[in-house]
């Protein structure tokens, strides 16, 4: 058989690359549900980091369970439409787990109504609030989850991550040296105002002293980055004030 | 086709010799200078060099069985094509297997696996030997490359972990015999790319003081 026909060559390209797509599409429904698993226990691990609790893959979802005891999805009003408790809904029908983020910030850019999701945490007869962070970073999205304390002011731990930031500059954002400066710090000033943690490039000592509460040094040279994280709290933490304002 | 009628031992010395040779005199990194990109890359540890290693192994070795099988009826002008998507499709399936079952490898080899698909060796044993050899032989020279590249890059990553970072697999041996102690501190140059180049030139320099057949003028 002459191999070099032109109709040999679009049969041969045309069975191979049904061939291979065959093959790839079988491996990835084969393997979907393990690599899902493994992104859900990457998202409850870096909400158990942000309240400082160790946990391994293996063990992230036991530790979640035991340690989540409820996740709320709250609107932008402050109202709570849905809590889910112990594996049942006392409220609503969805999971905050399960909400996702990046639409309802979309829908927020754009004036609609949209929900922001809430995670109570119960360690030591301590309670802790968990919110989920999402933002843009230099080269791509940033994200990470920050806890607060029972007074819903004080930082108790926050992480971050980042899908594509500079090695050694921007991408030192998830580096303890970044994030611990965030512990003890808080959100609100004495009269109650929303402050947001501001990332401040030069650093905090350039602050007024009884702003330093309410910054952390920025990165040197991820200045980009530094400020999409500090965008990114602003605008993740904001949706939760009208909610904390109410309980007040 | 000049293939041998007689039939040979599967294990015969010139078949050994193909998966040795590769290893040690014709190492595809320190003799024929290919697959350094990631050579660079995926060695500040020693877990995802290892990860990396199987996985270019494992590619270069069935890639070659499957061009082997069907080298007689590859058309000639569009074999590069052909080459390619074997090599893609086998490192897509490597690259779901990881995130499946080696997530956090996966994450931490991030574009490097993808980026197998580019590594000159699994295309220069396409081109250079399964083309014309049958699957057997192919298949050991496959392993034979893939295991003389993915010991350099263990080597590599052996000594830029315990050096730059002082831990072996995560475990911290400086630590545990005192050295920090007496005011030893880890060199994190050689967590910096260059630094595998230097090792890499160094296992060249060995190799080749023992062996001068290898040096060419």
């Amino acid at each position: 058989m002459n191999t070099n026909s032109n109709s040999y060559i679009f049969i041969y390209a045309s069975v191979l690359v049904i061939i291979v797509a065959a093959v790839l599409s079988t491996a990835a429904t084969l393997l979907k549900d393990k690599q899902l698993q493994n992104v859900k226990n990457e998202k409850m691990q870096a909400m158990l980091a942000s309240a400082l609790i160790e946990s391994t893959p293996q063990d992230a979802e036991i530790t979640y369970n035991k340690y989540i005891t409820e996740e709320w999805i709250i609107d932008q009003n402050g109202e709570i439409v849905d809590l889910y408790k112990a594996g049942a809904f006392e409220k609503g029908s969805n999971r905050a787990f399960y909400l996702n983020l990046k639409t309802e910030l979309f829908k927020k850019s754009k004036s609609e109504a949209f929900l922001s999701p809430l995670f109570v945490c119960q360690v030591d007869g301590e309670t802790f609030y968990i919110i989920p962070l999402l933002g843009k970073g230099l080269w791509g999205p940033v994200w990470g989850n920050m806890a607060l304390k029972s007074d819903f002011k004080t930082v108790k731990g926050v992480v971050f991550d980042h899908k594509g930031e500079t090695p050694g500059l921007g991408a030192e954002i998830i580096l303890s040296d970044f994030t611990d400066q965030f512990i003890g710090k808080t959100l609100f000033d004495d009269q109650g105002n929303f402050t947001s943690i501001k990332v401040v490039k030069g650093g905090i000592v350039t602050l007024d002293p009884d702003k330093q509460i309410h910054g952390v040094d920025a990165i040197s040279g991820g200045t980009i980055t530094s400020m999409g994280v500090n965008d990114m709290l602003f605008n993740c933490l904001e949706n939760y004030v009208p909610y904390i304002k109410s309980i007040k | 086709m000049a293939e041998q009628v007689q039939k040979e031992s599967m294990f015969s010395t010139k078949n050994i010799k193909l998966l040795t040779d590769p290893i040690g005199r014709d190492n595809p990194i320190t003799v024929q200078v290919l697959g350094i990109c990631s050579a660079l890359a995926v060695t500040a540890k020693l877990e995802p060099a290892i990860v990396m290693a199987i996985s270019v192994t494992l590619v270069t070795a069935f890639g070659n069985v499957i061009i082997s099988l069907l080298r007689n009826s590859i058309p000639q002008r569009i074999r590069i094509i052909v080459q390619l998507v074997v090599i893609a499709a086998l490192v897509i399936i490597v690259d779901q297997i990881l995130k499946a079952y080696s997530y956090e490898v996966s994450k931490q080899l991030s574009v490097f696996v993808g980026l197998i698909i580019t590594n000159c060796i699994i295309m220069g044993r396409f081109e250079a030997f399964s083309m014309m050899n049958k699957p057997w032989p192919s298949f050991l020279d496959g392993m034979g490359n893939g295991i003389g590249y993915g010991m350099i890059l263990v080597i590599v990553a052996f000594f830029r972990e315990l050096l730059g970072s002082g831990t072996i697999f995560g475990w911290e041996v400086i630590k545990s015999i005192g050295l920090y102690e007496i005011g030893y501190i880890n060199n994190g140059l050689m967590i910096l790319p260059p630094m595998a180049l230097i090792v890499v030139g160094i296992i060249i320099w060995v190799q080749r003081s023992k062996n001068p057949g290898l040096i060419k003028d």
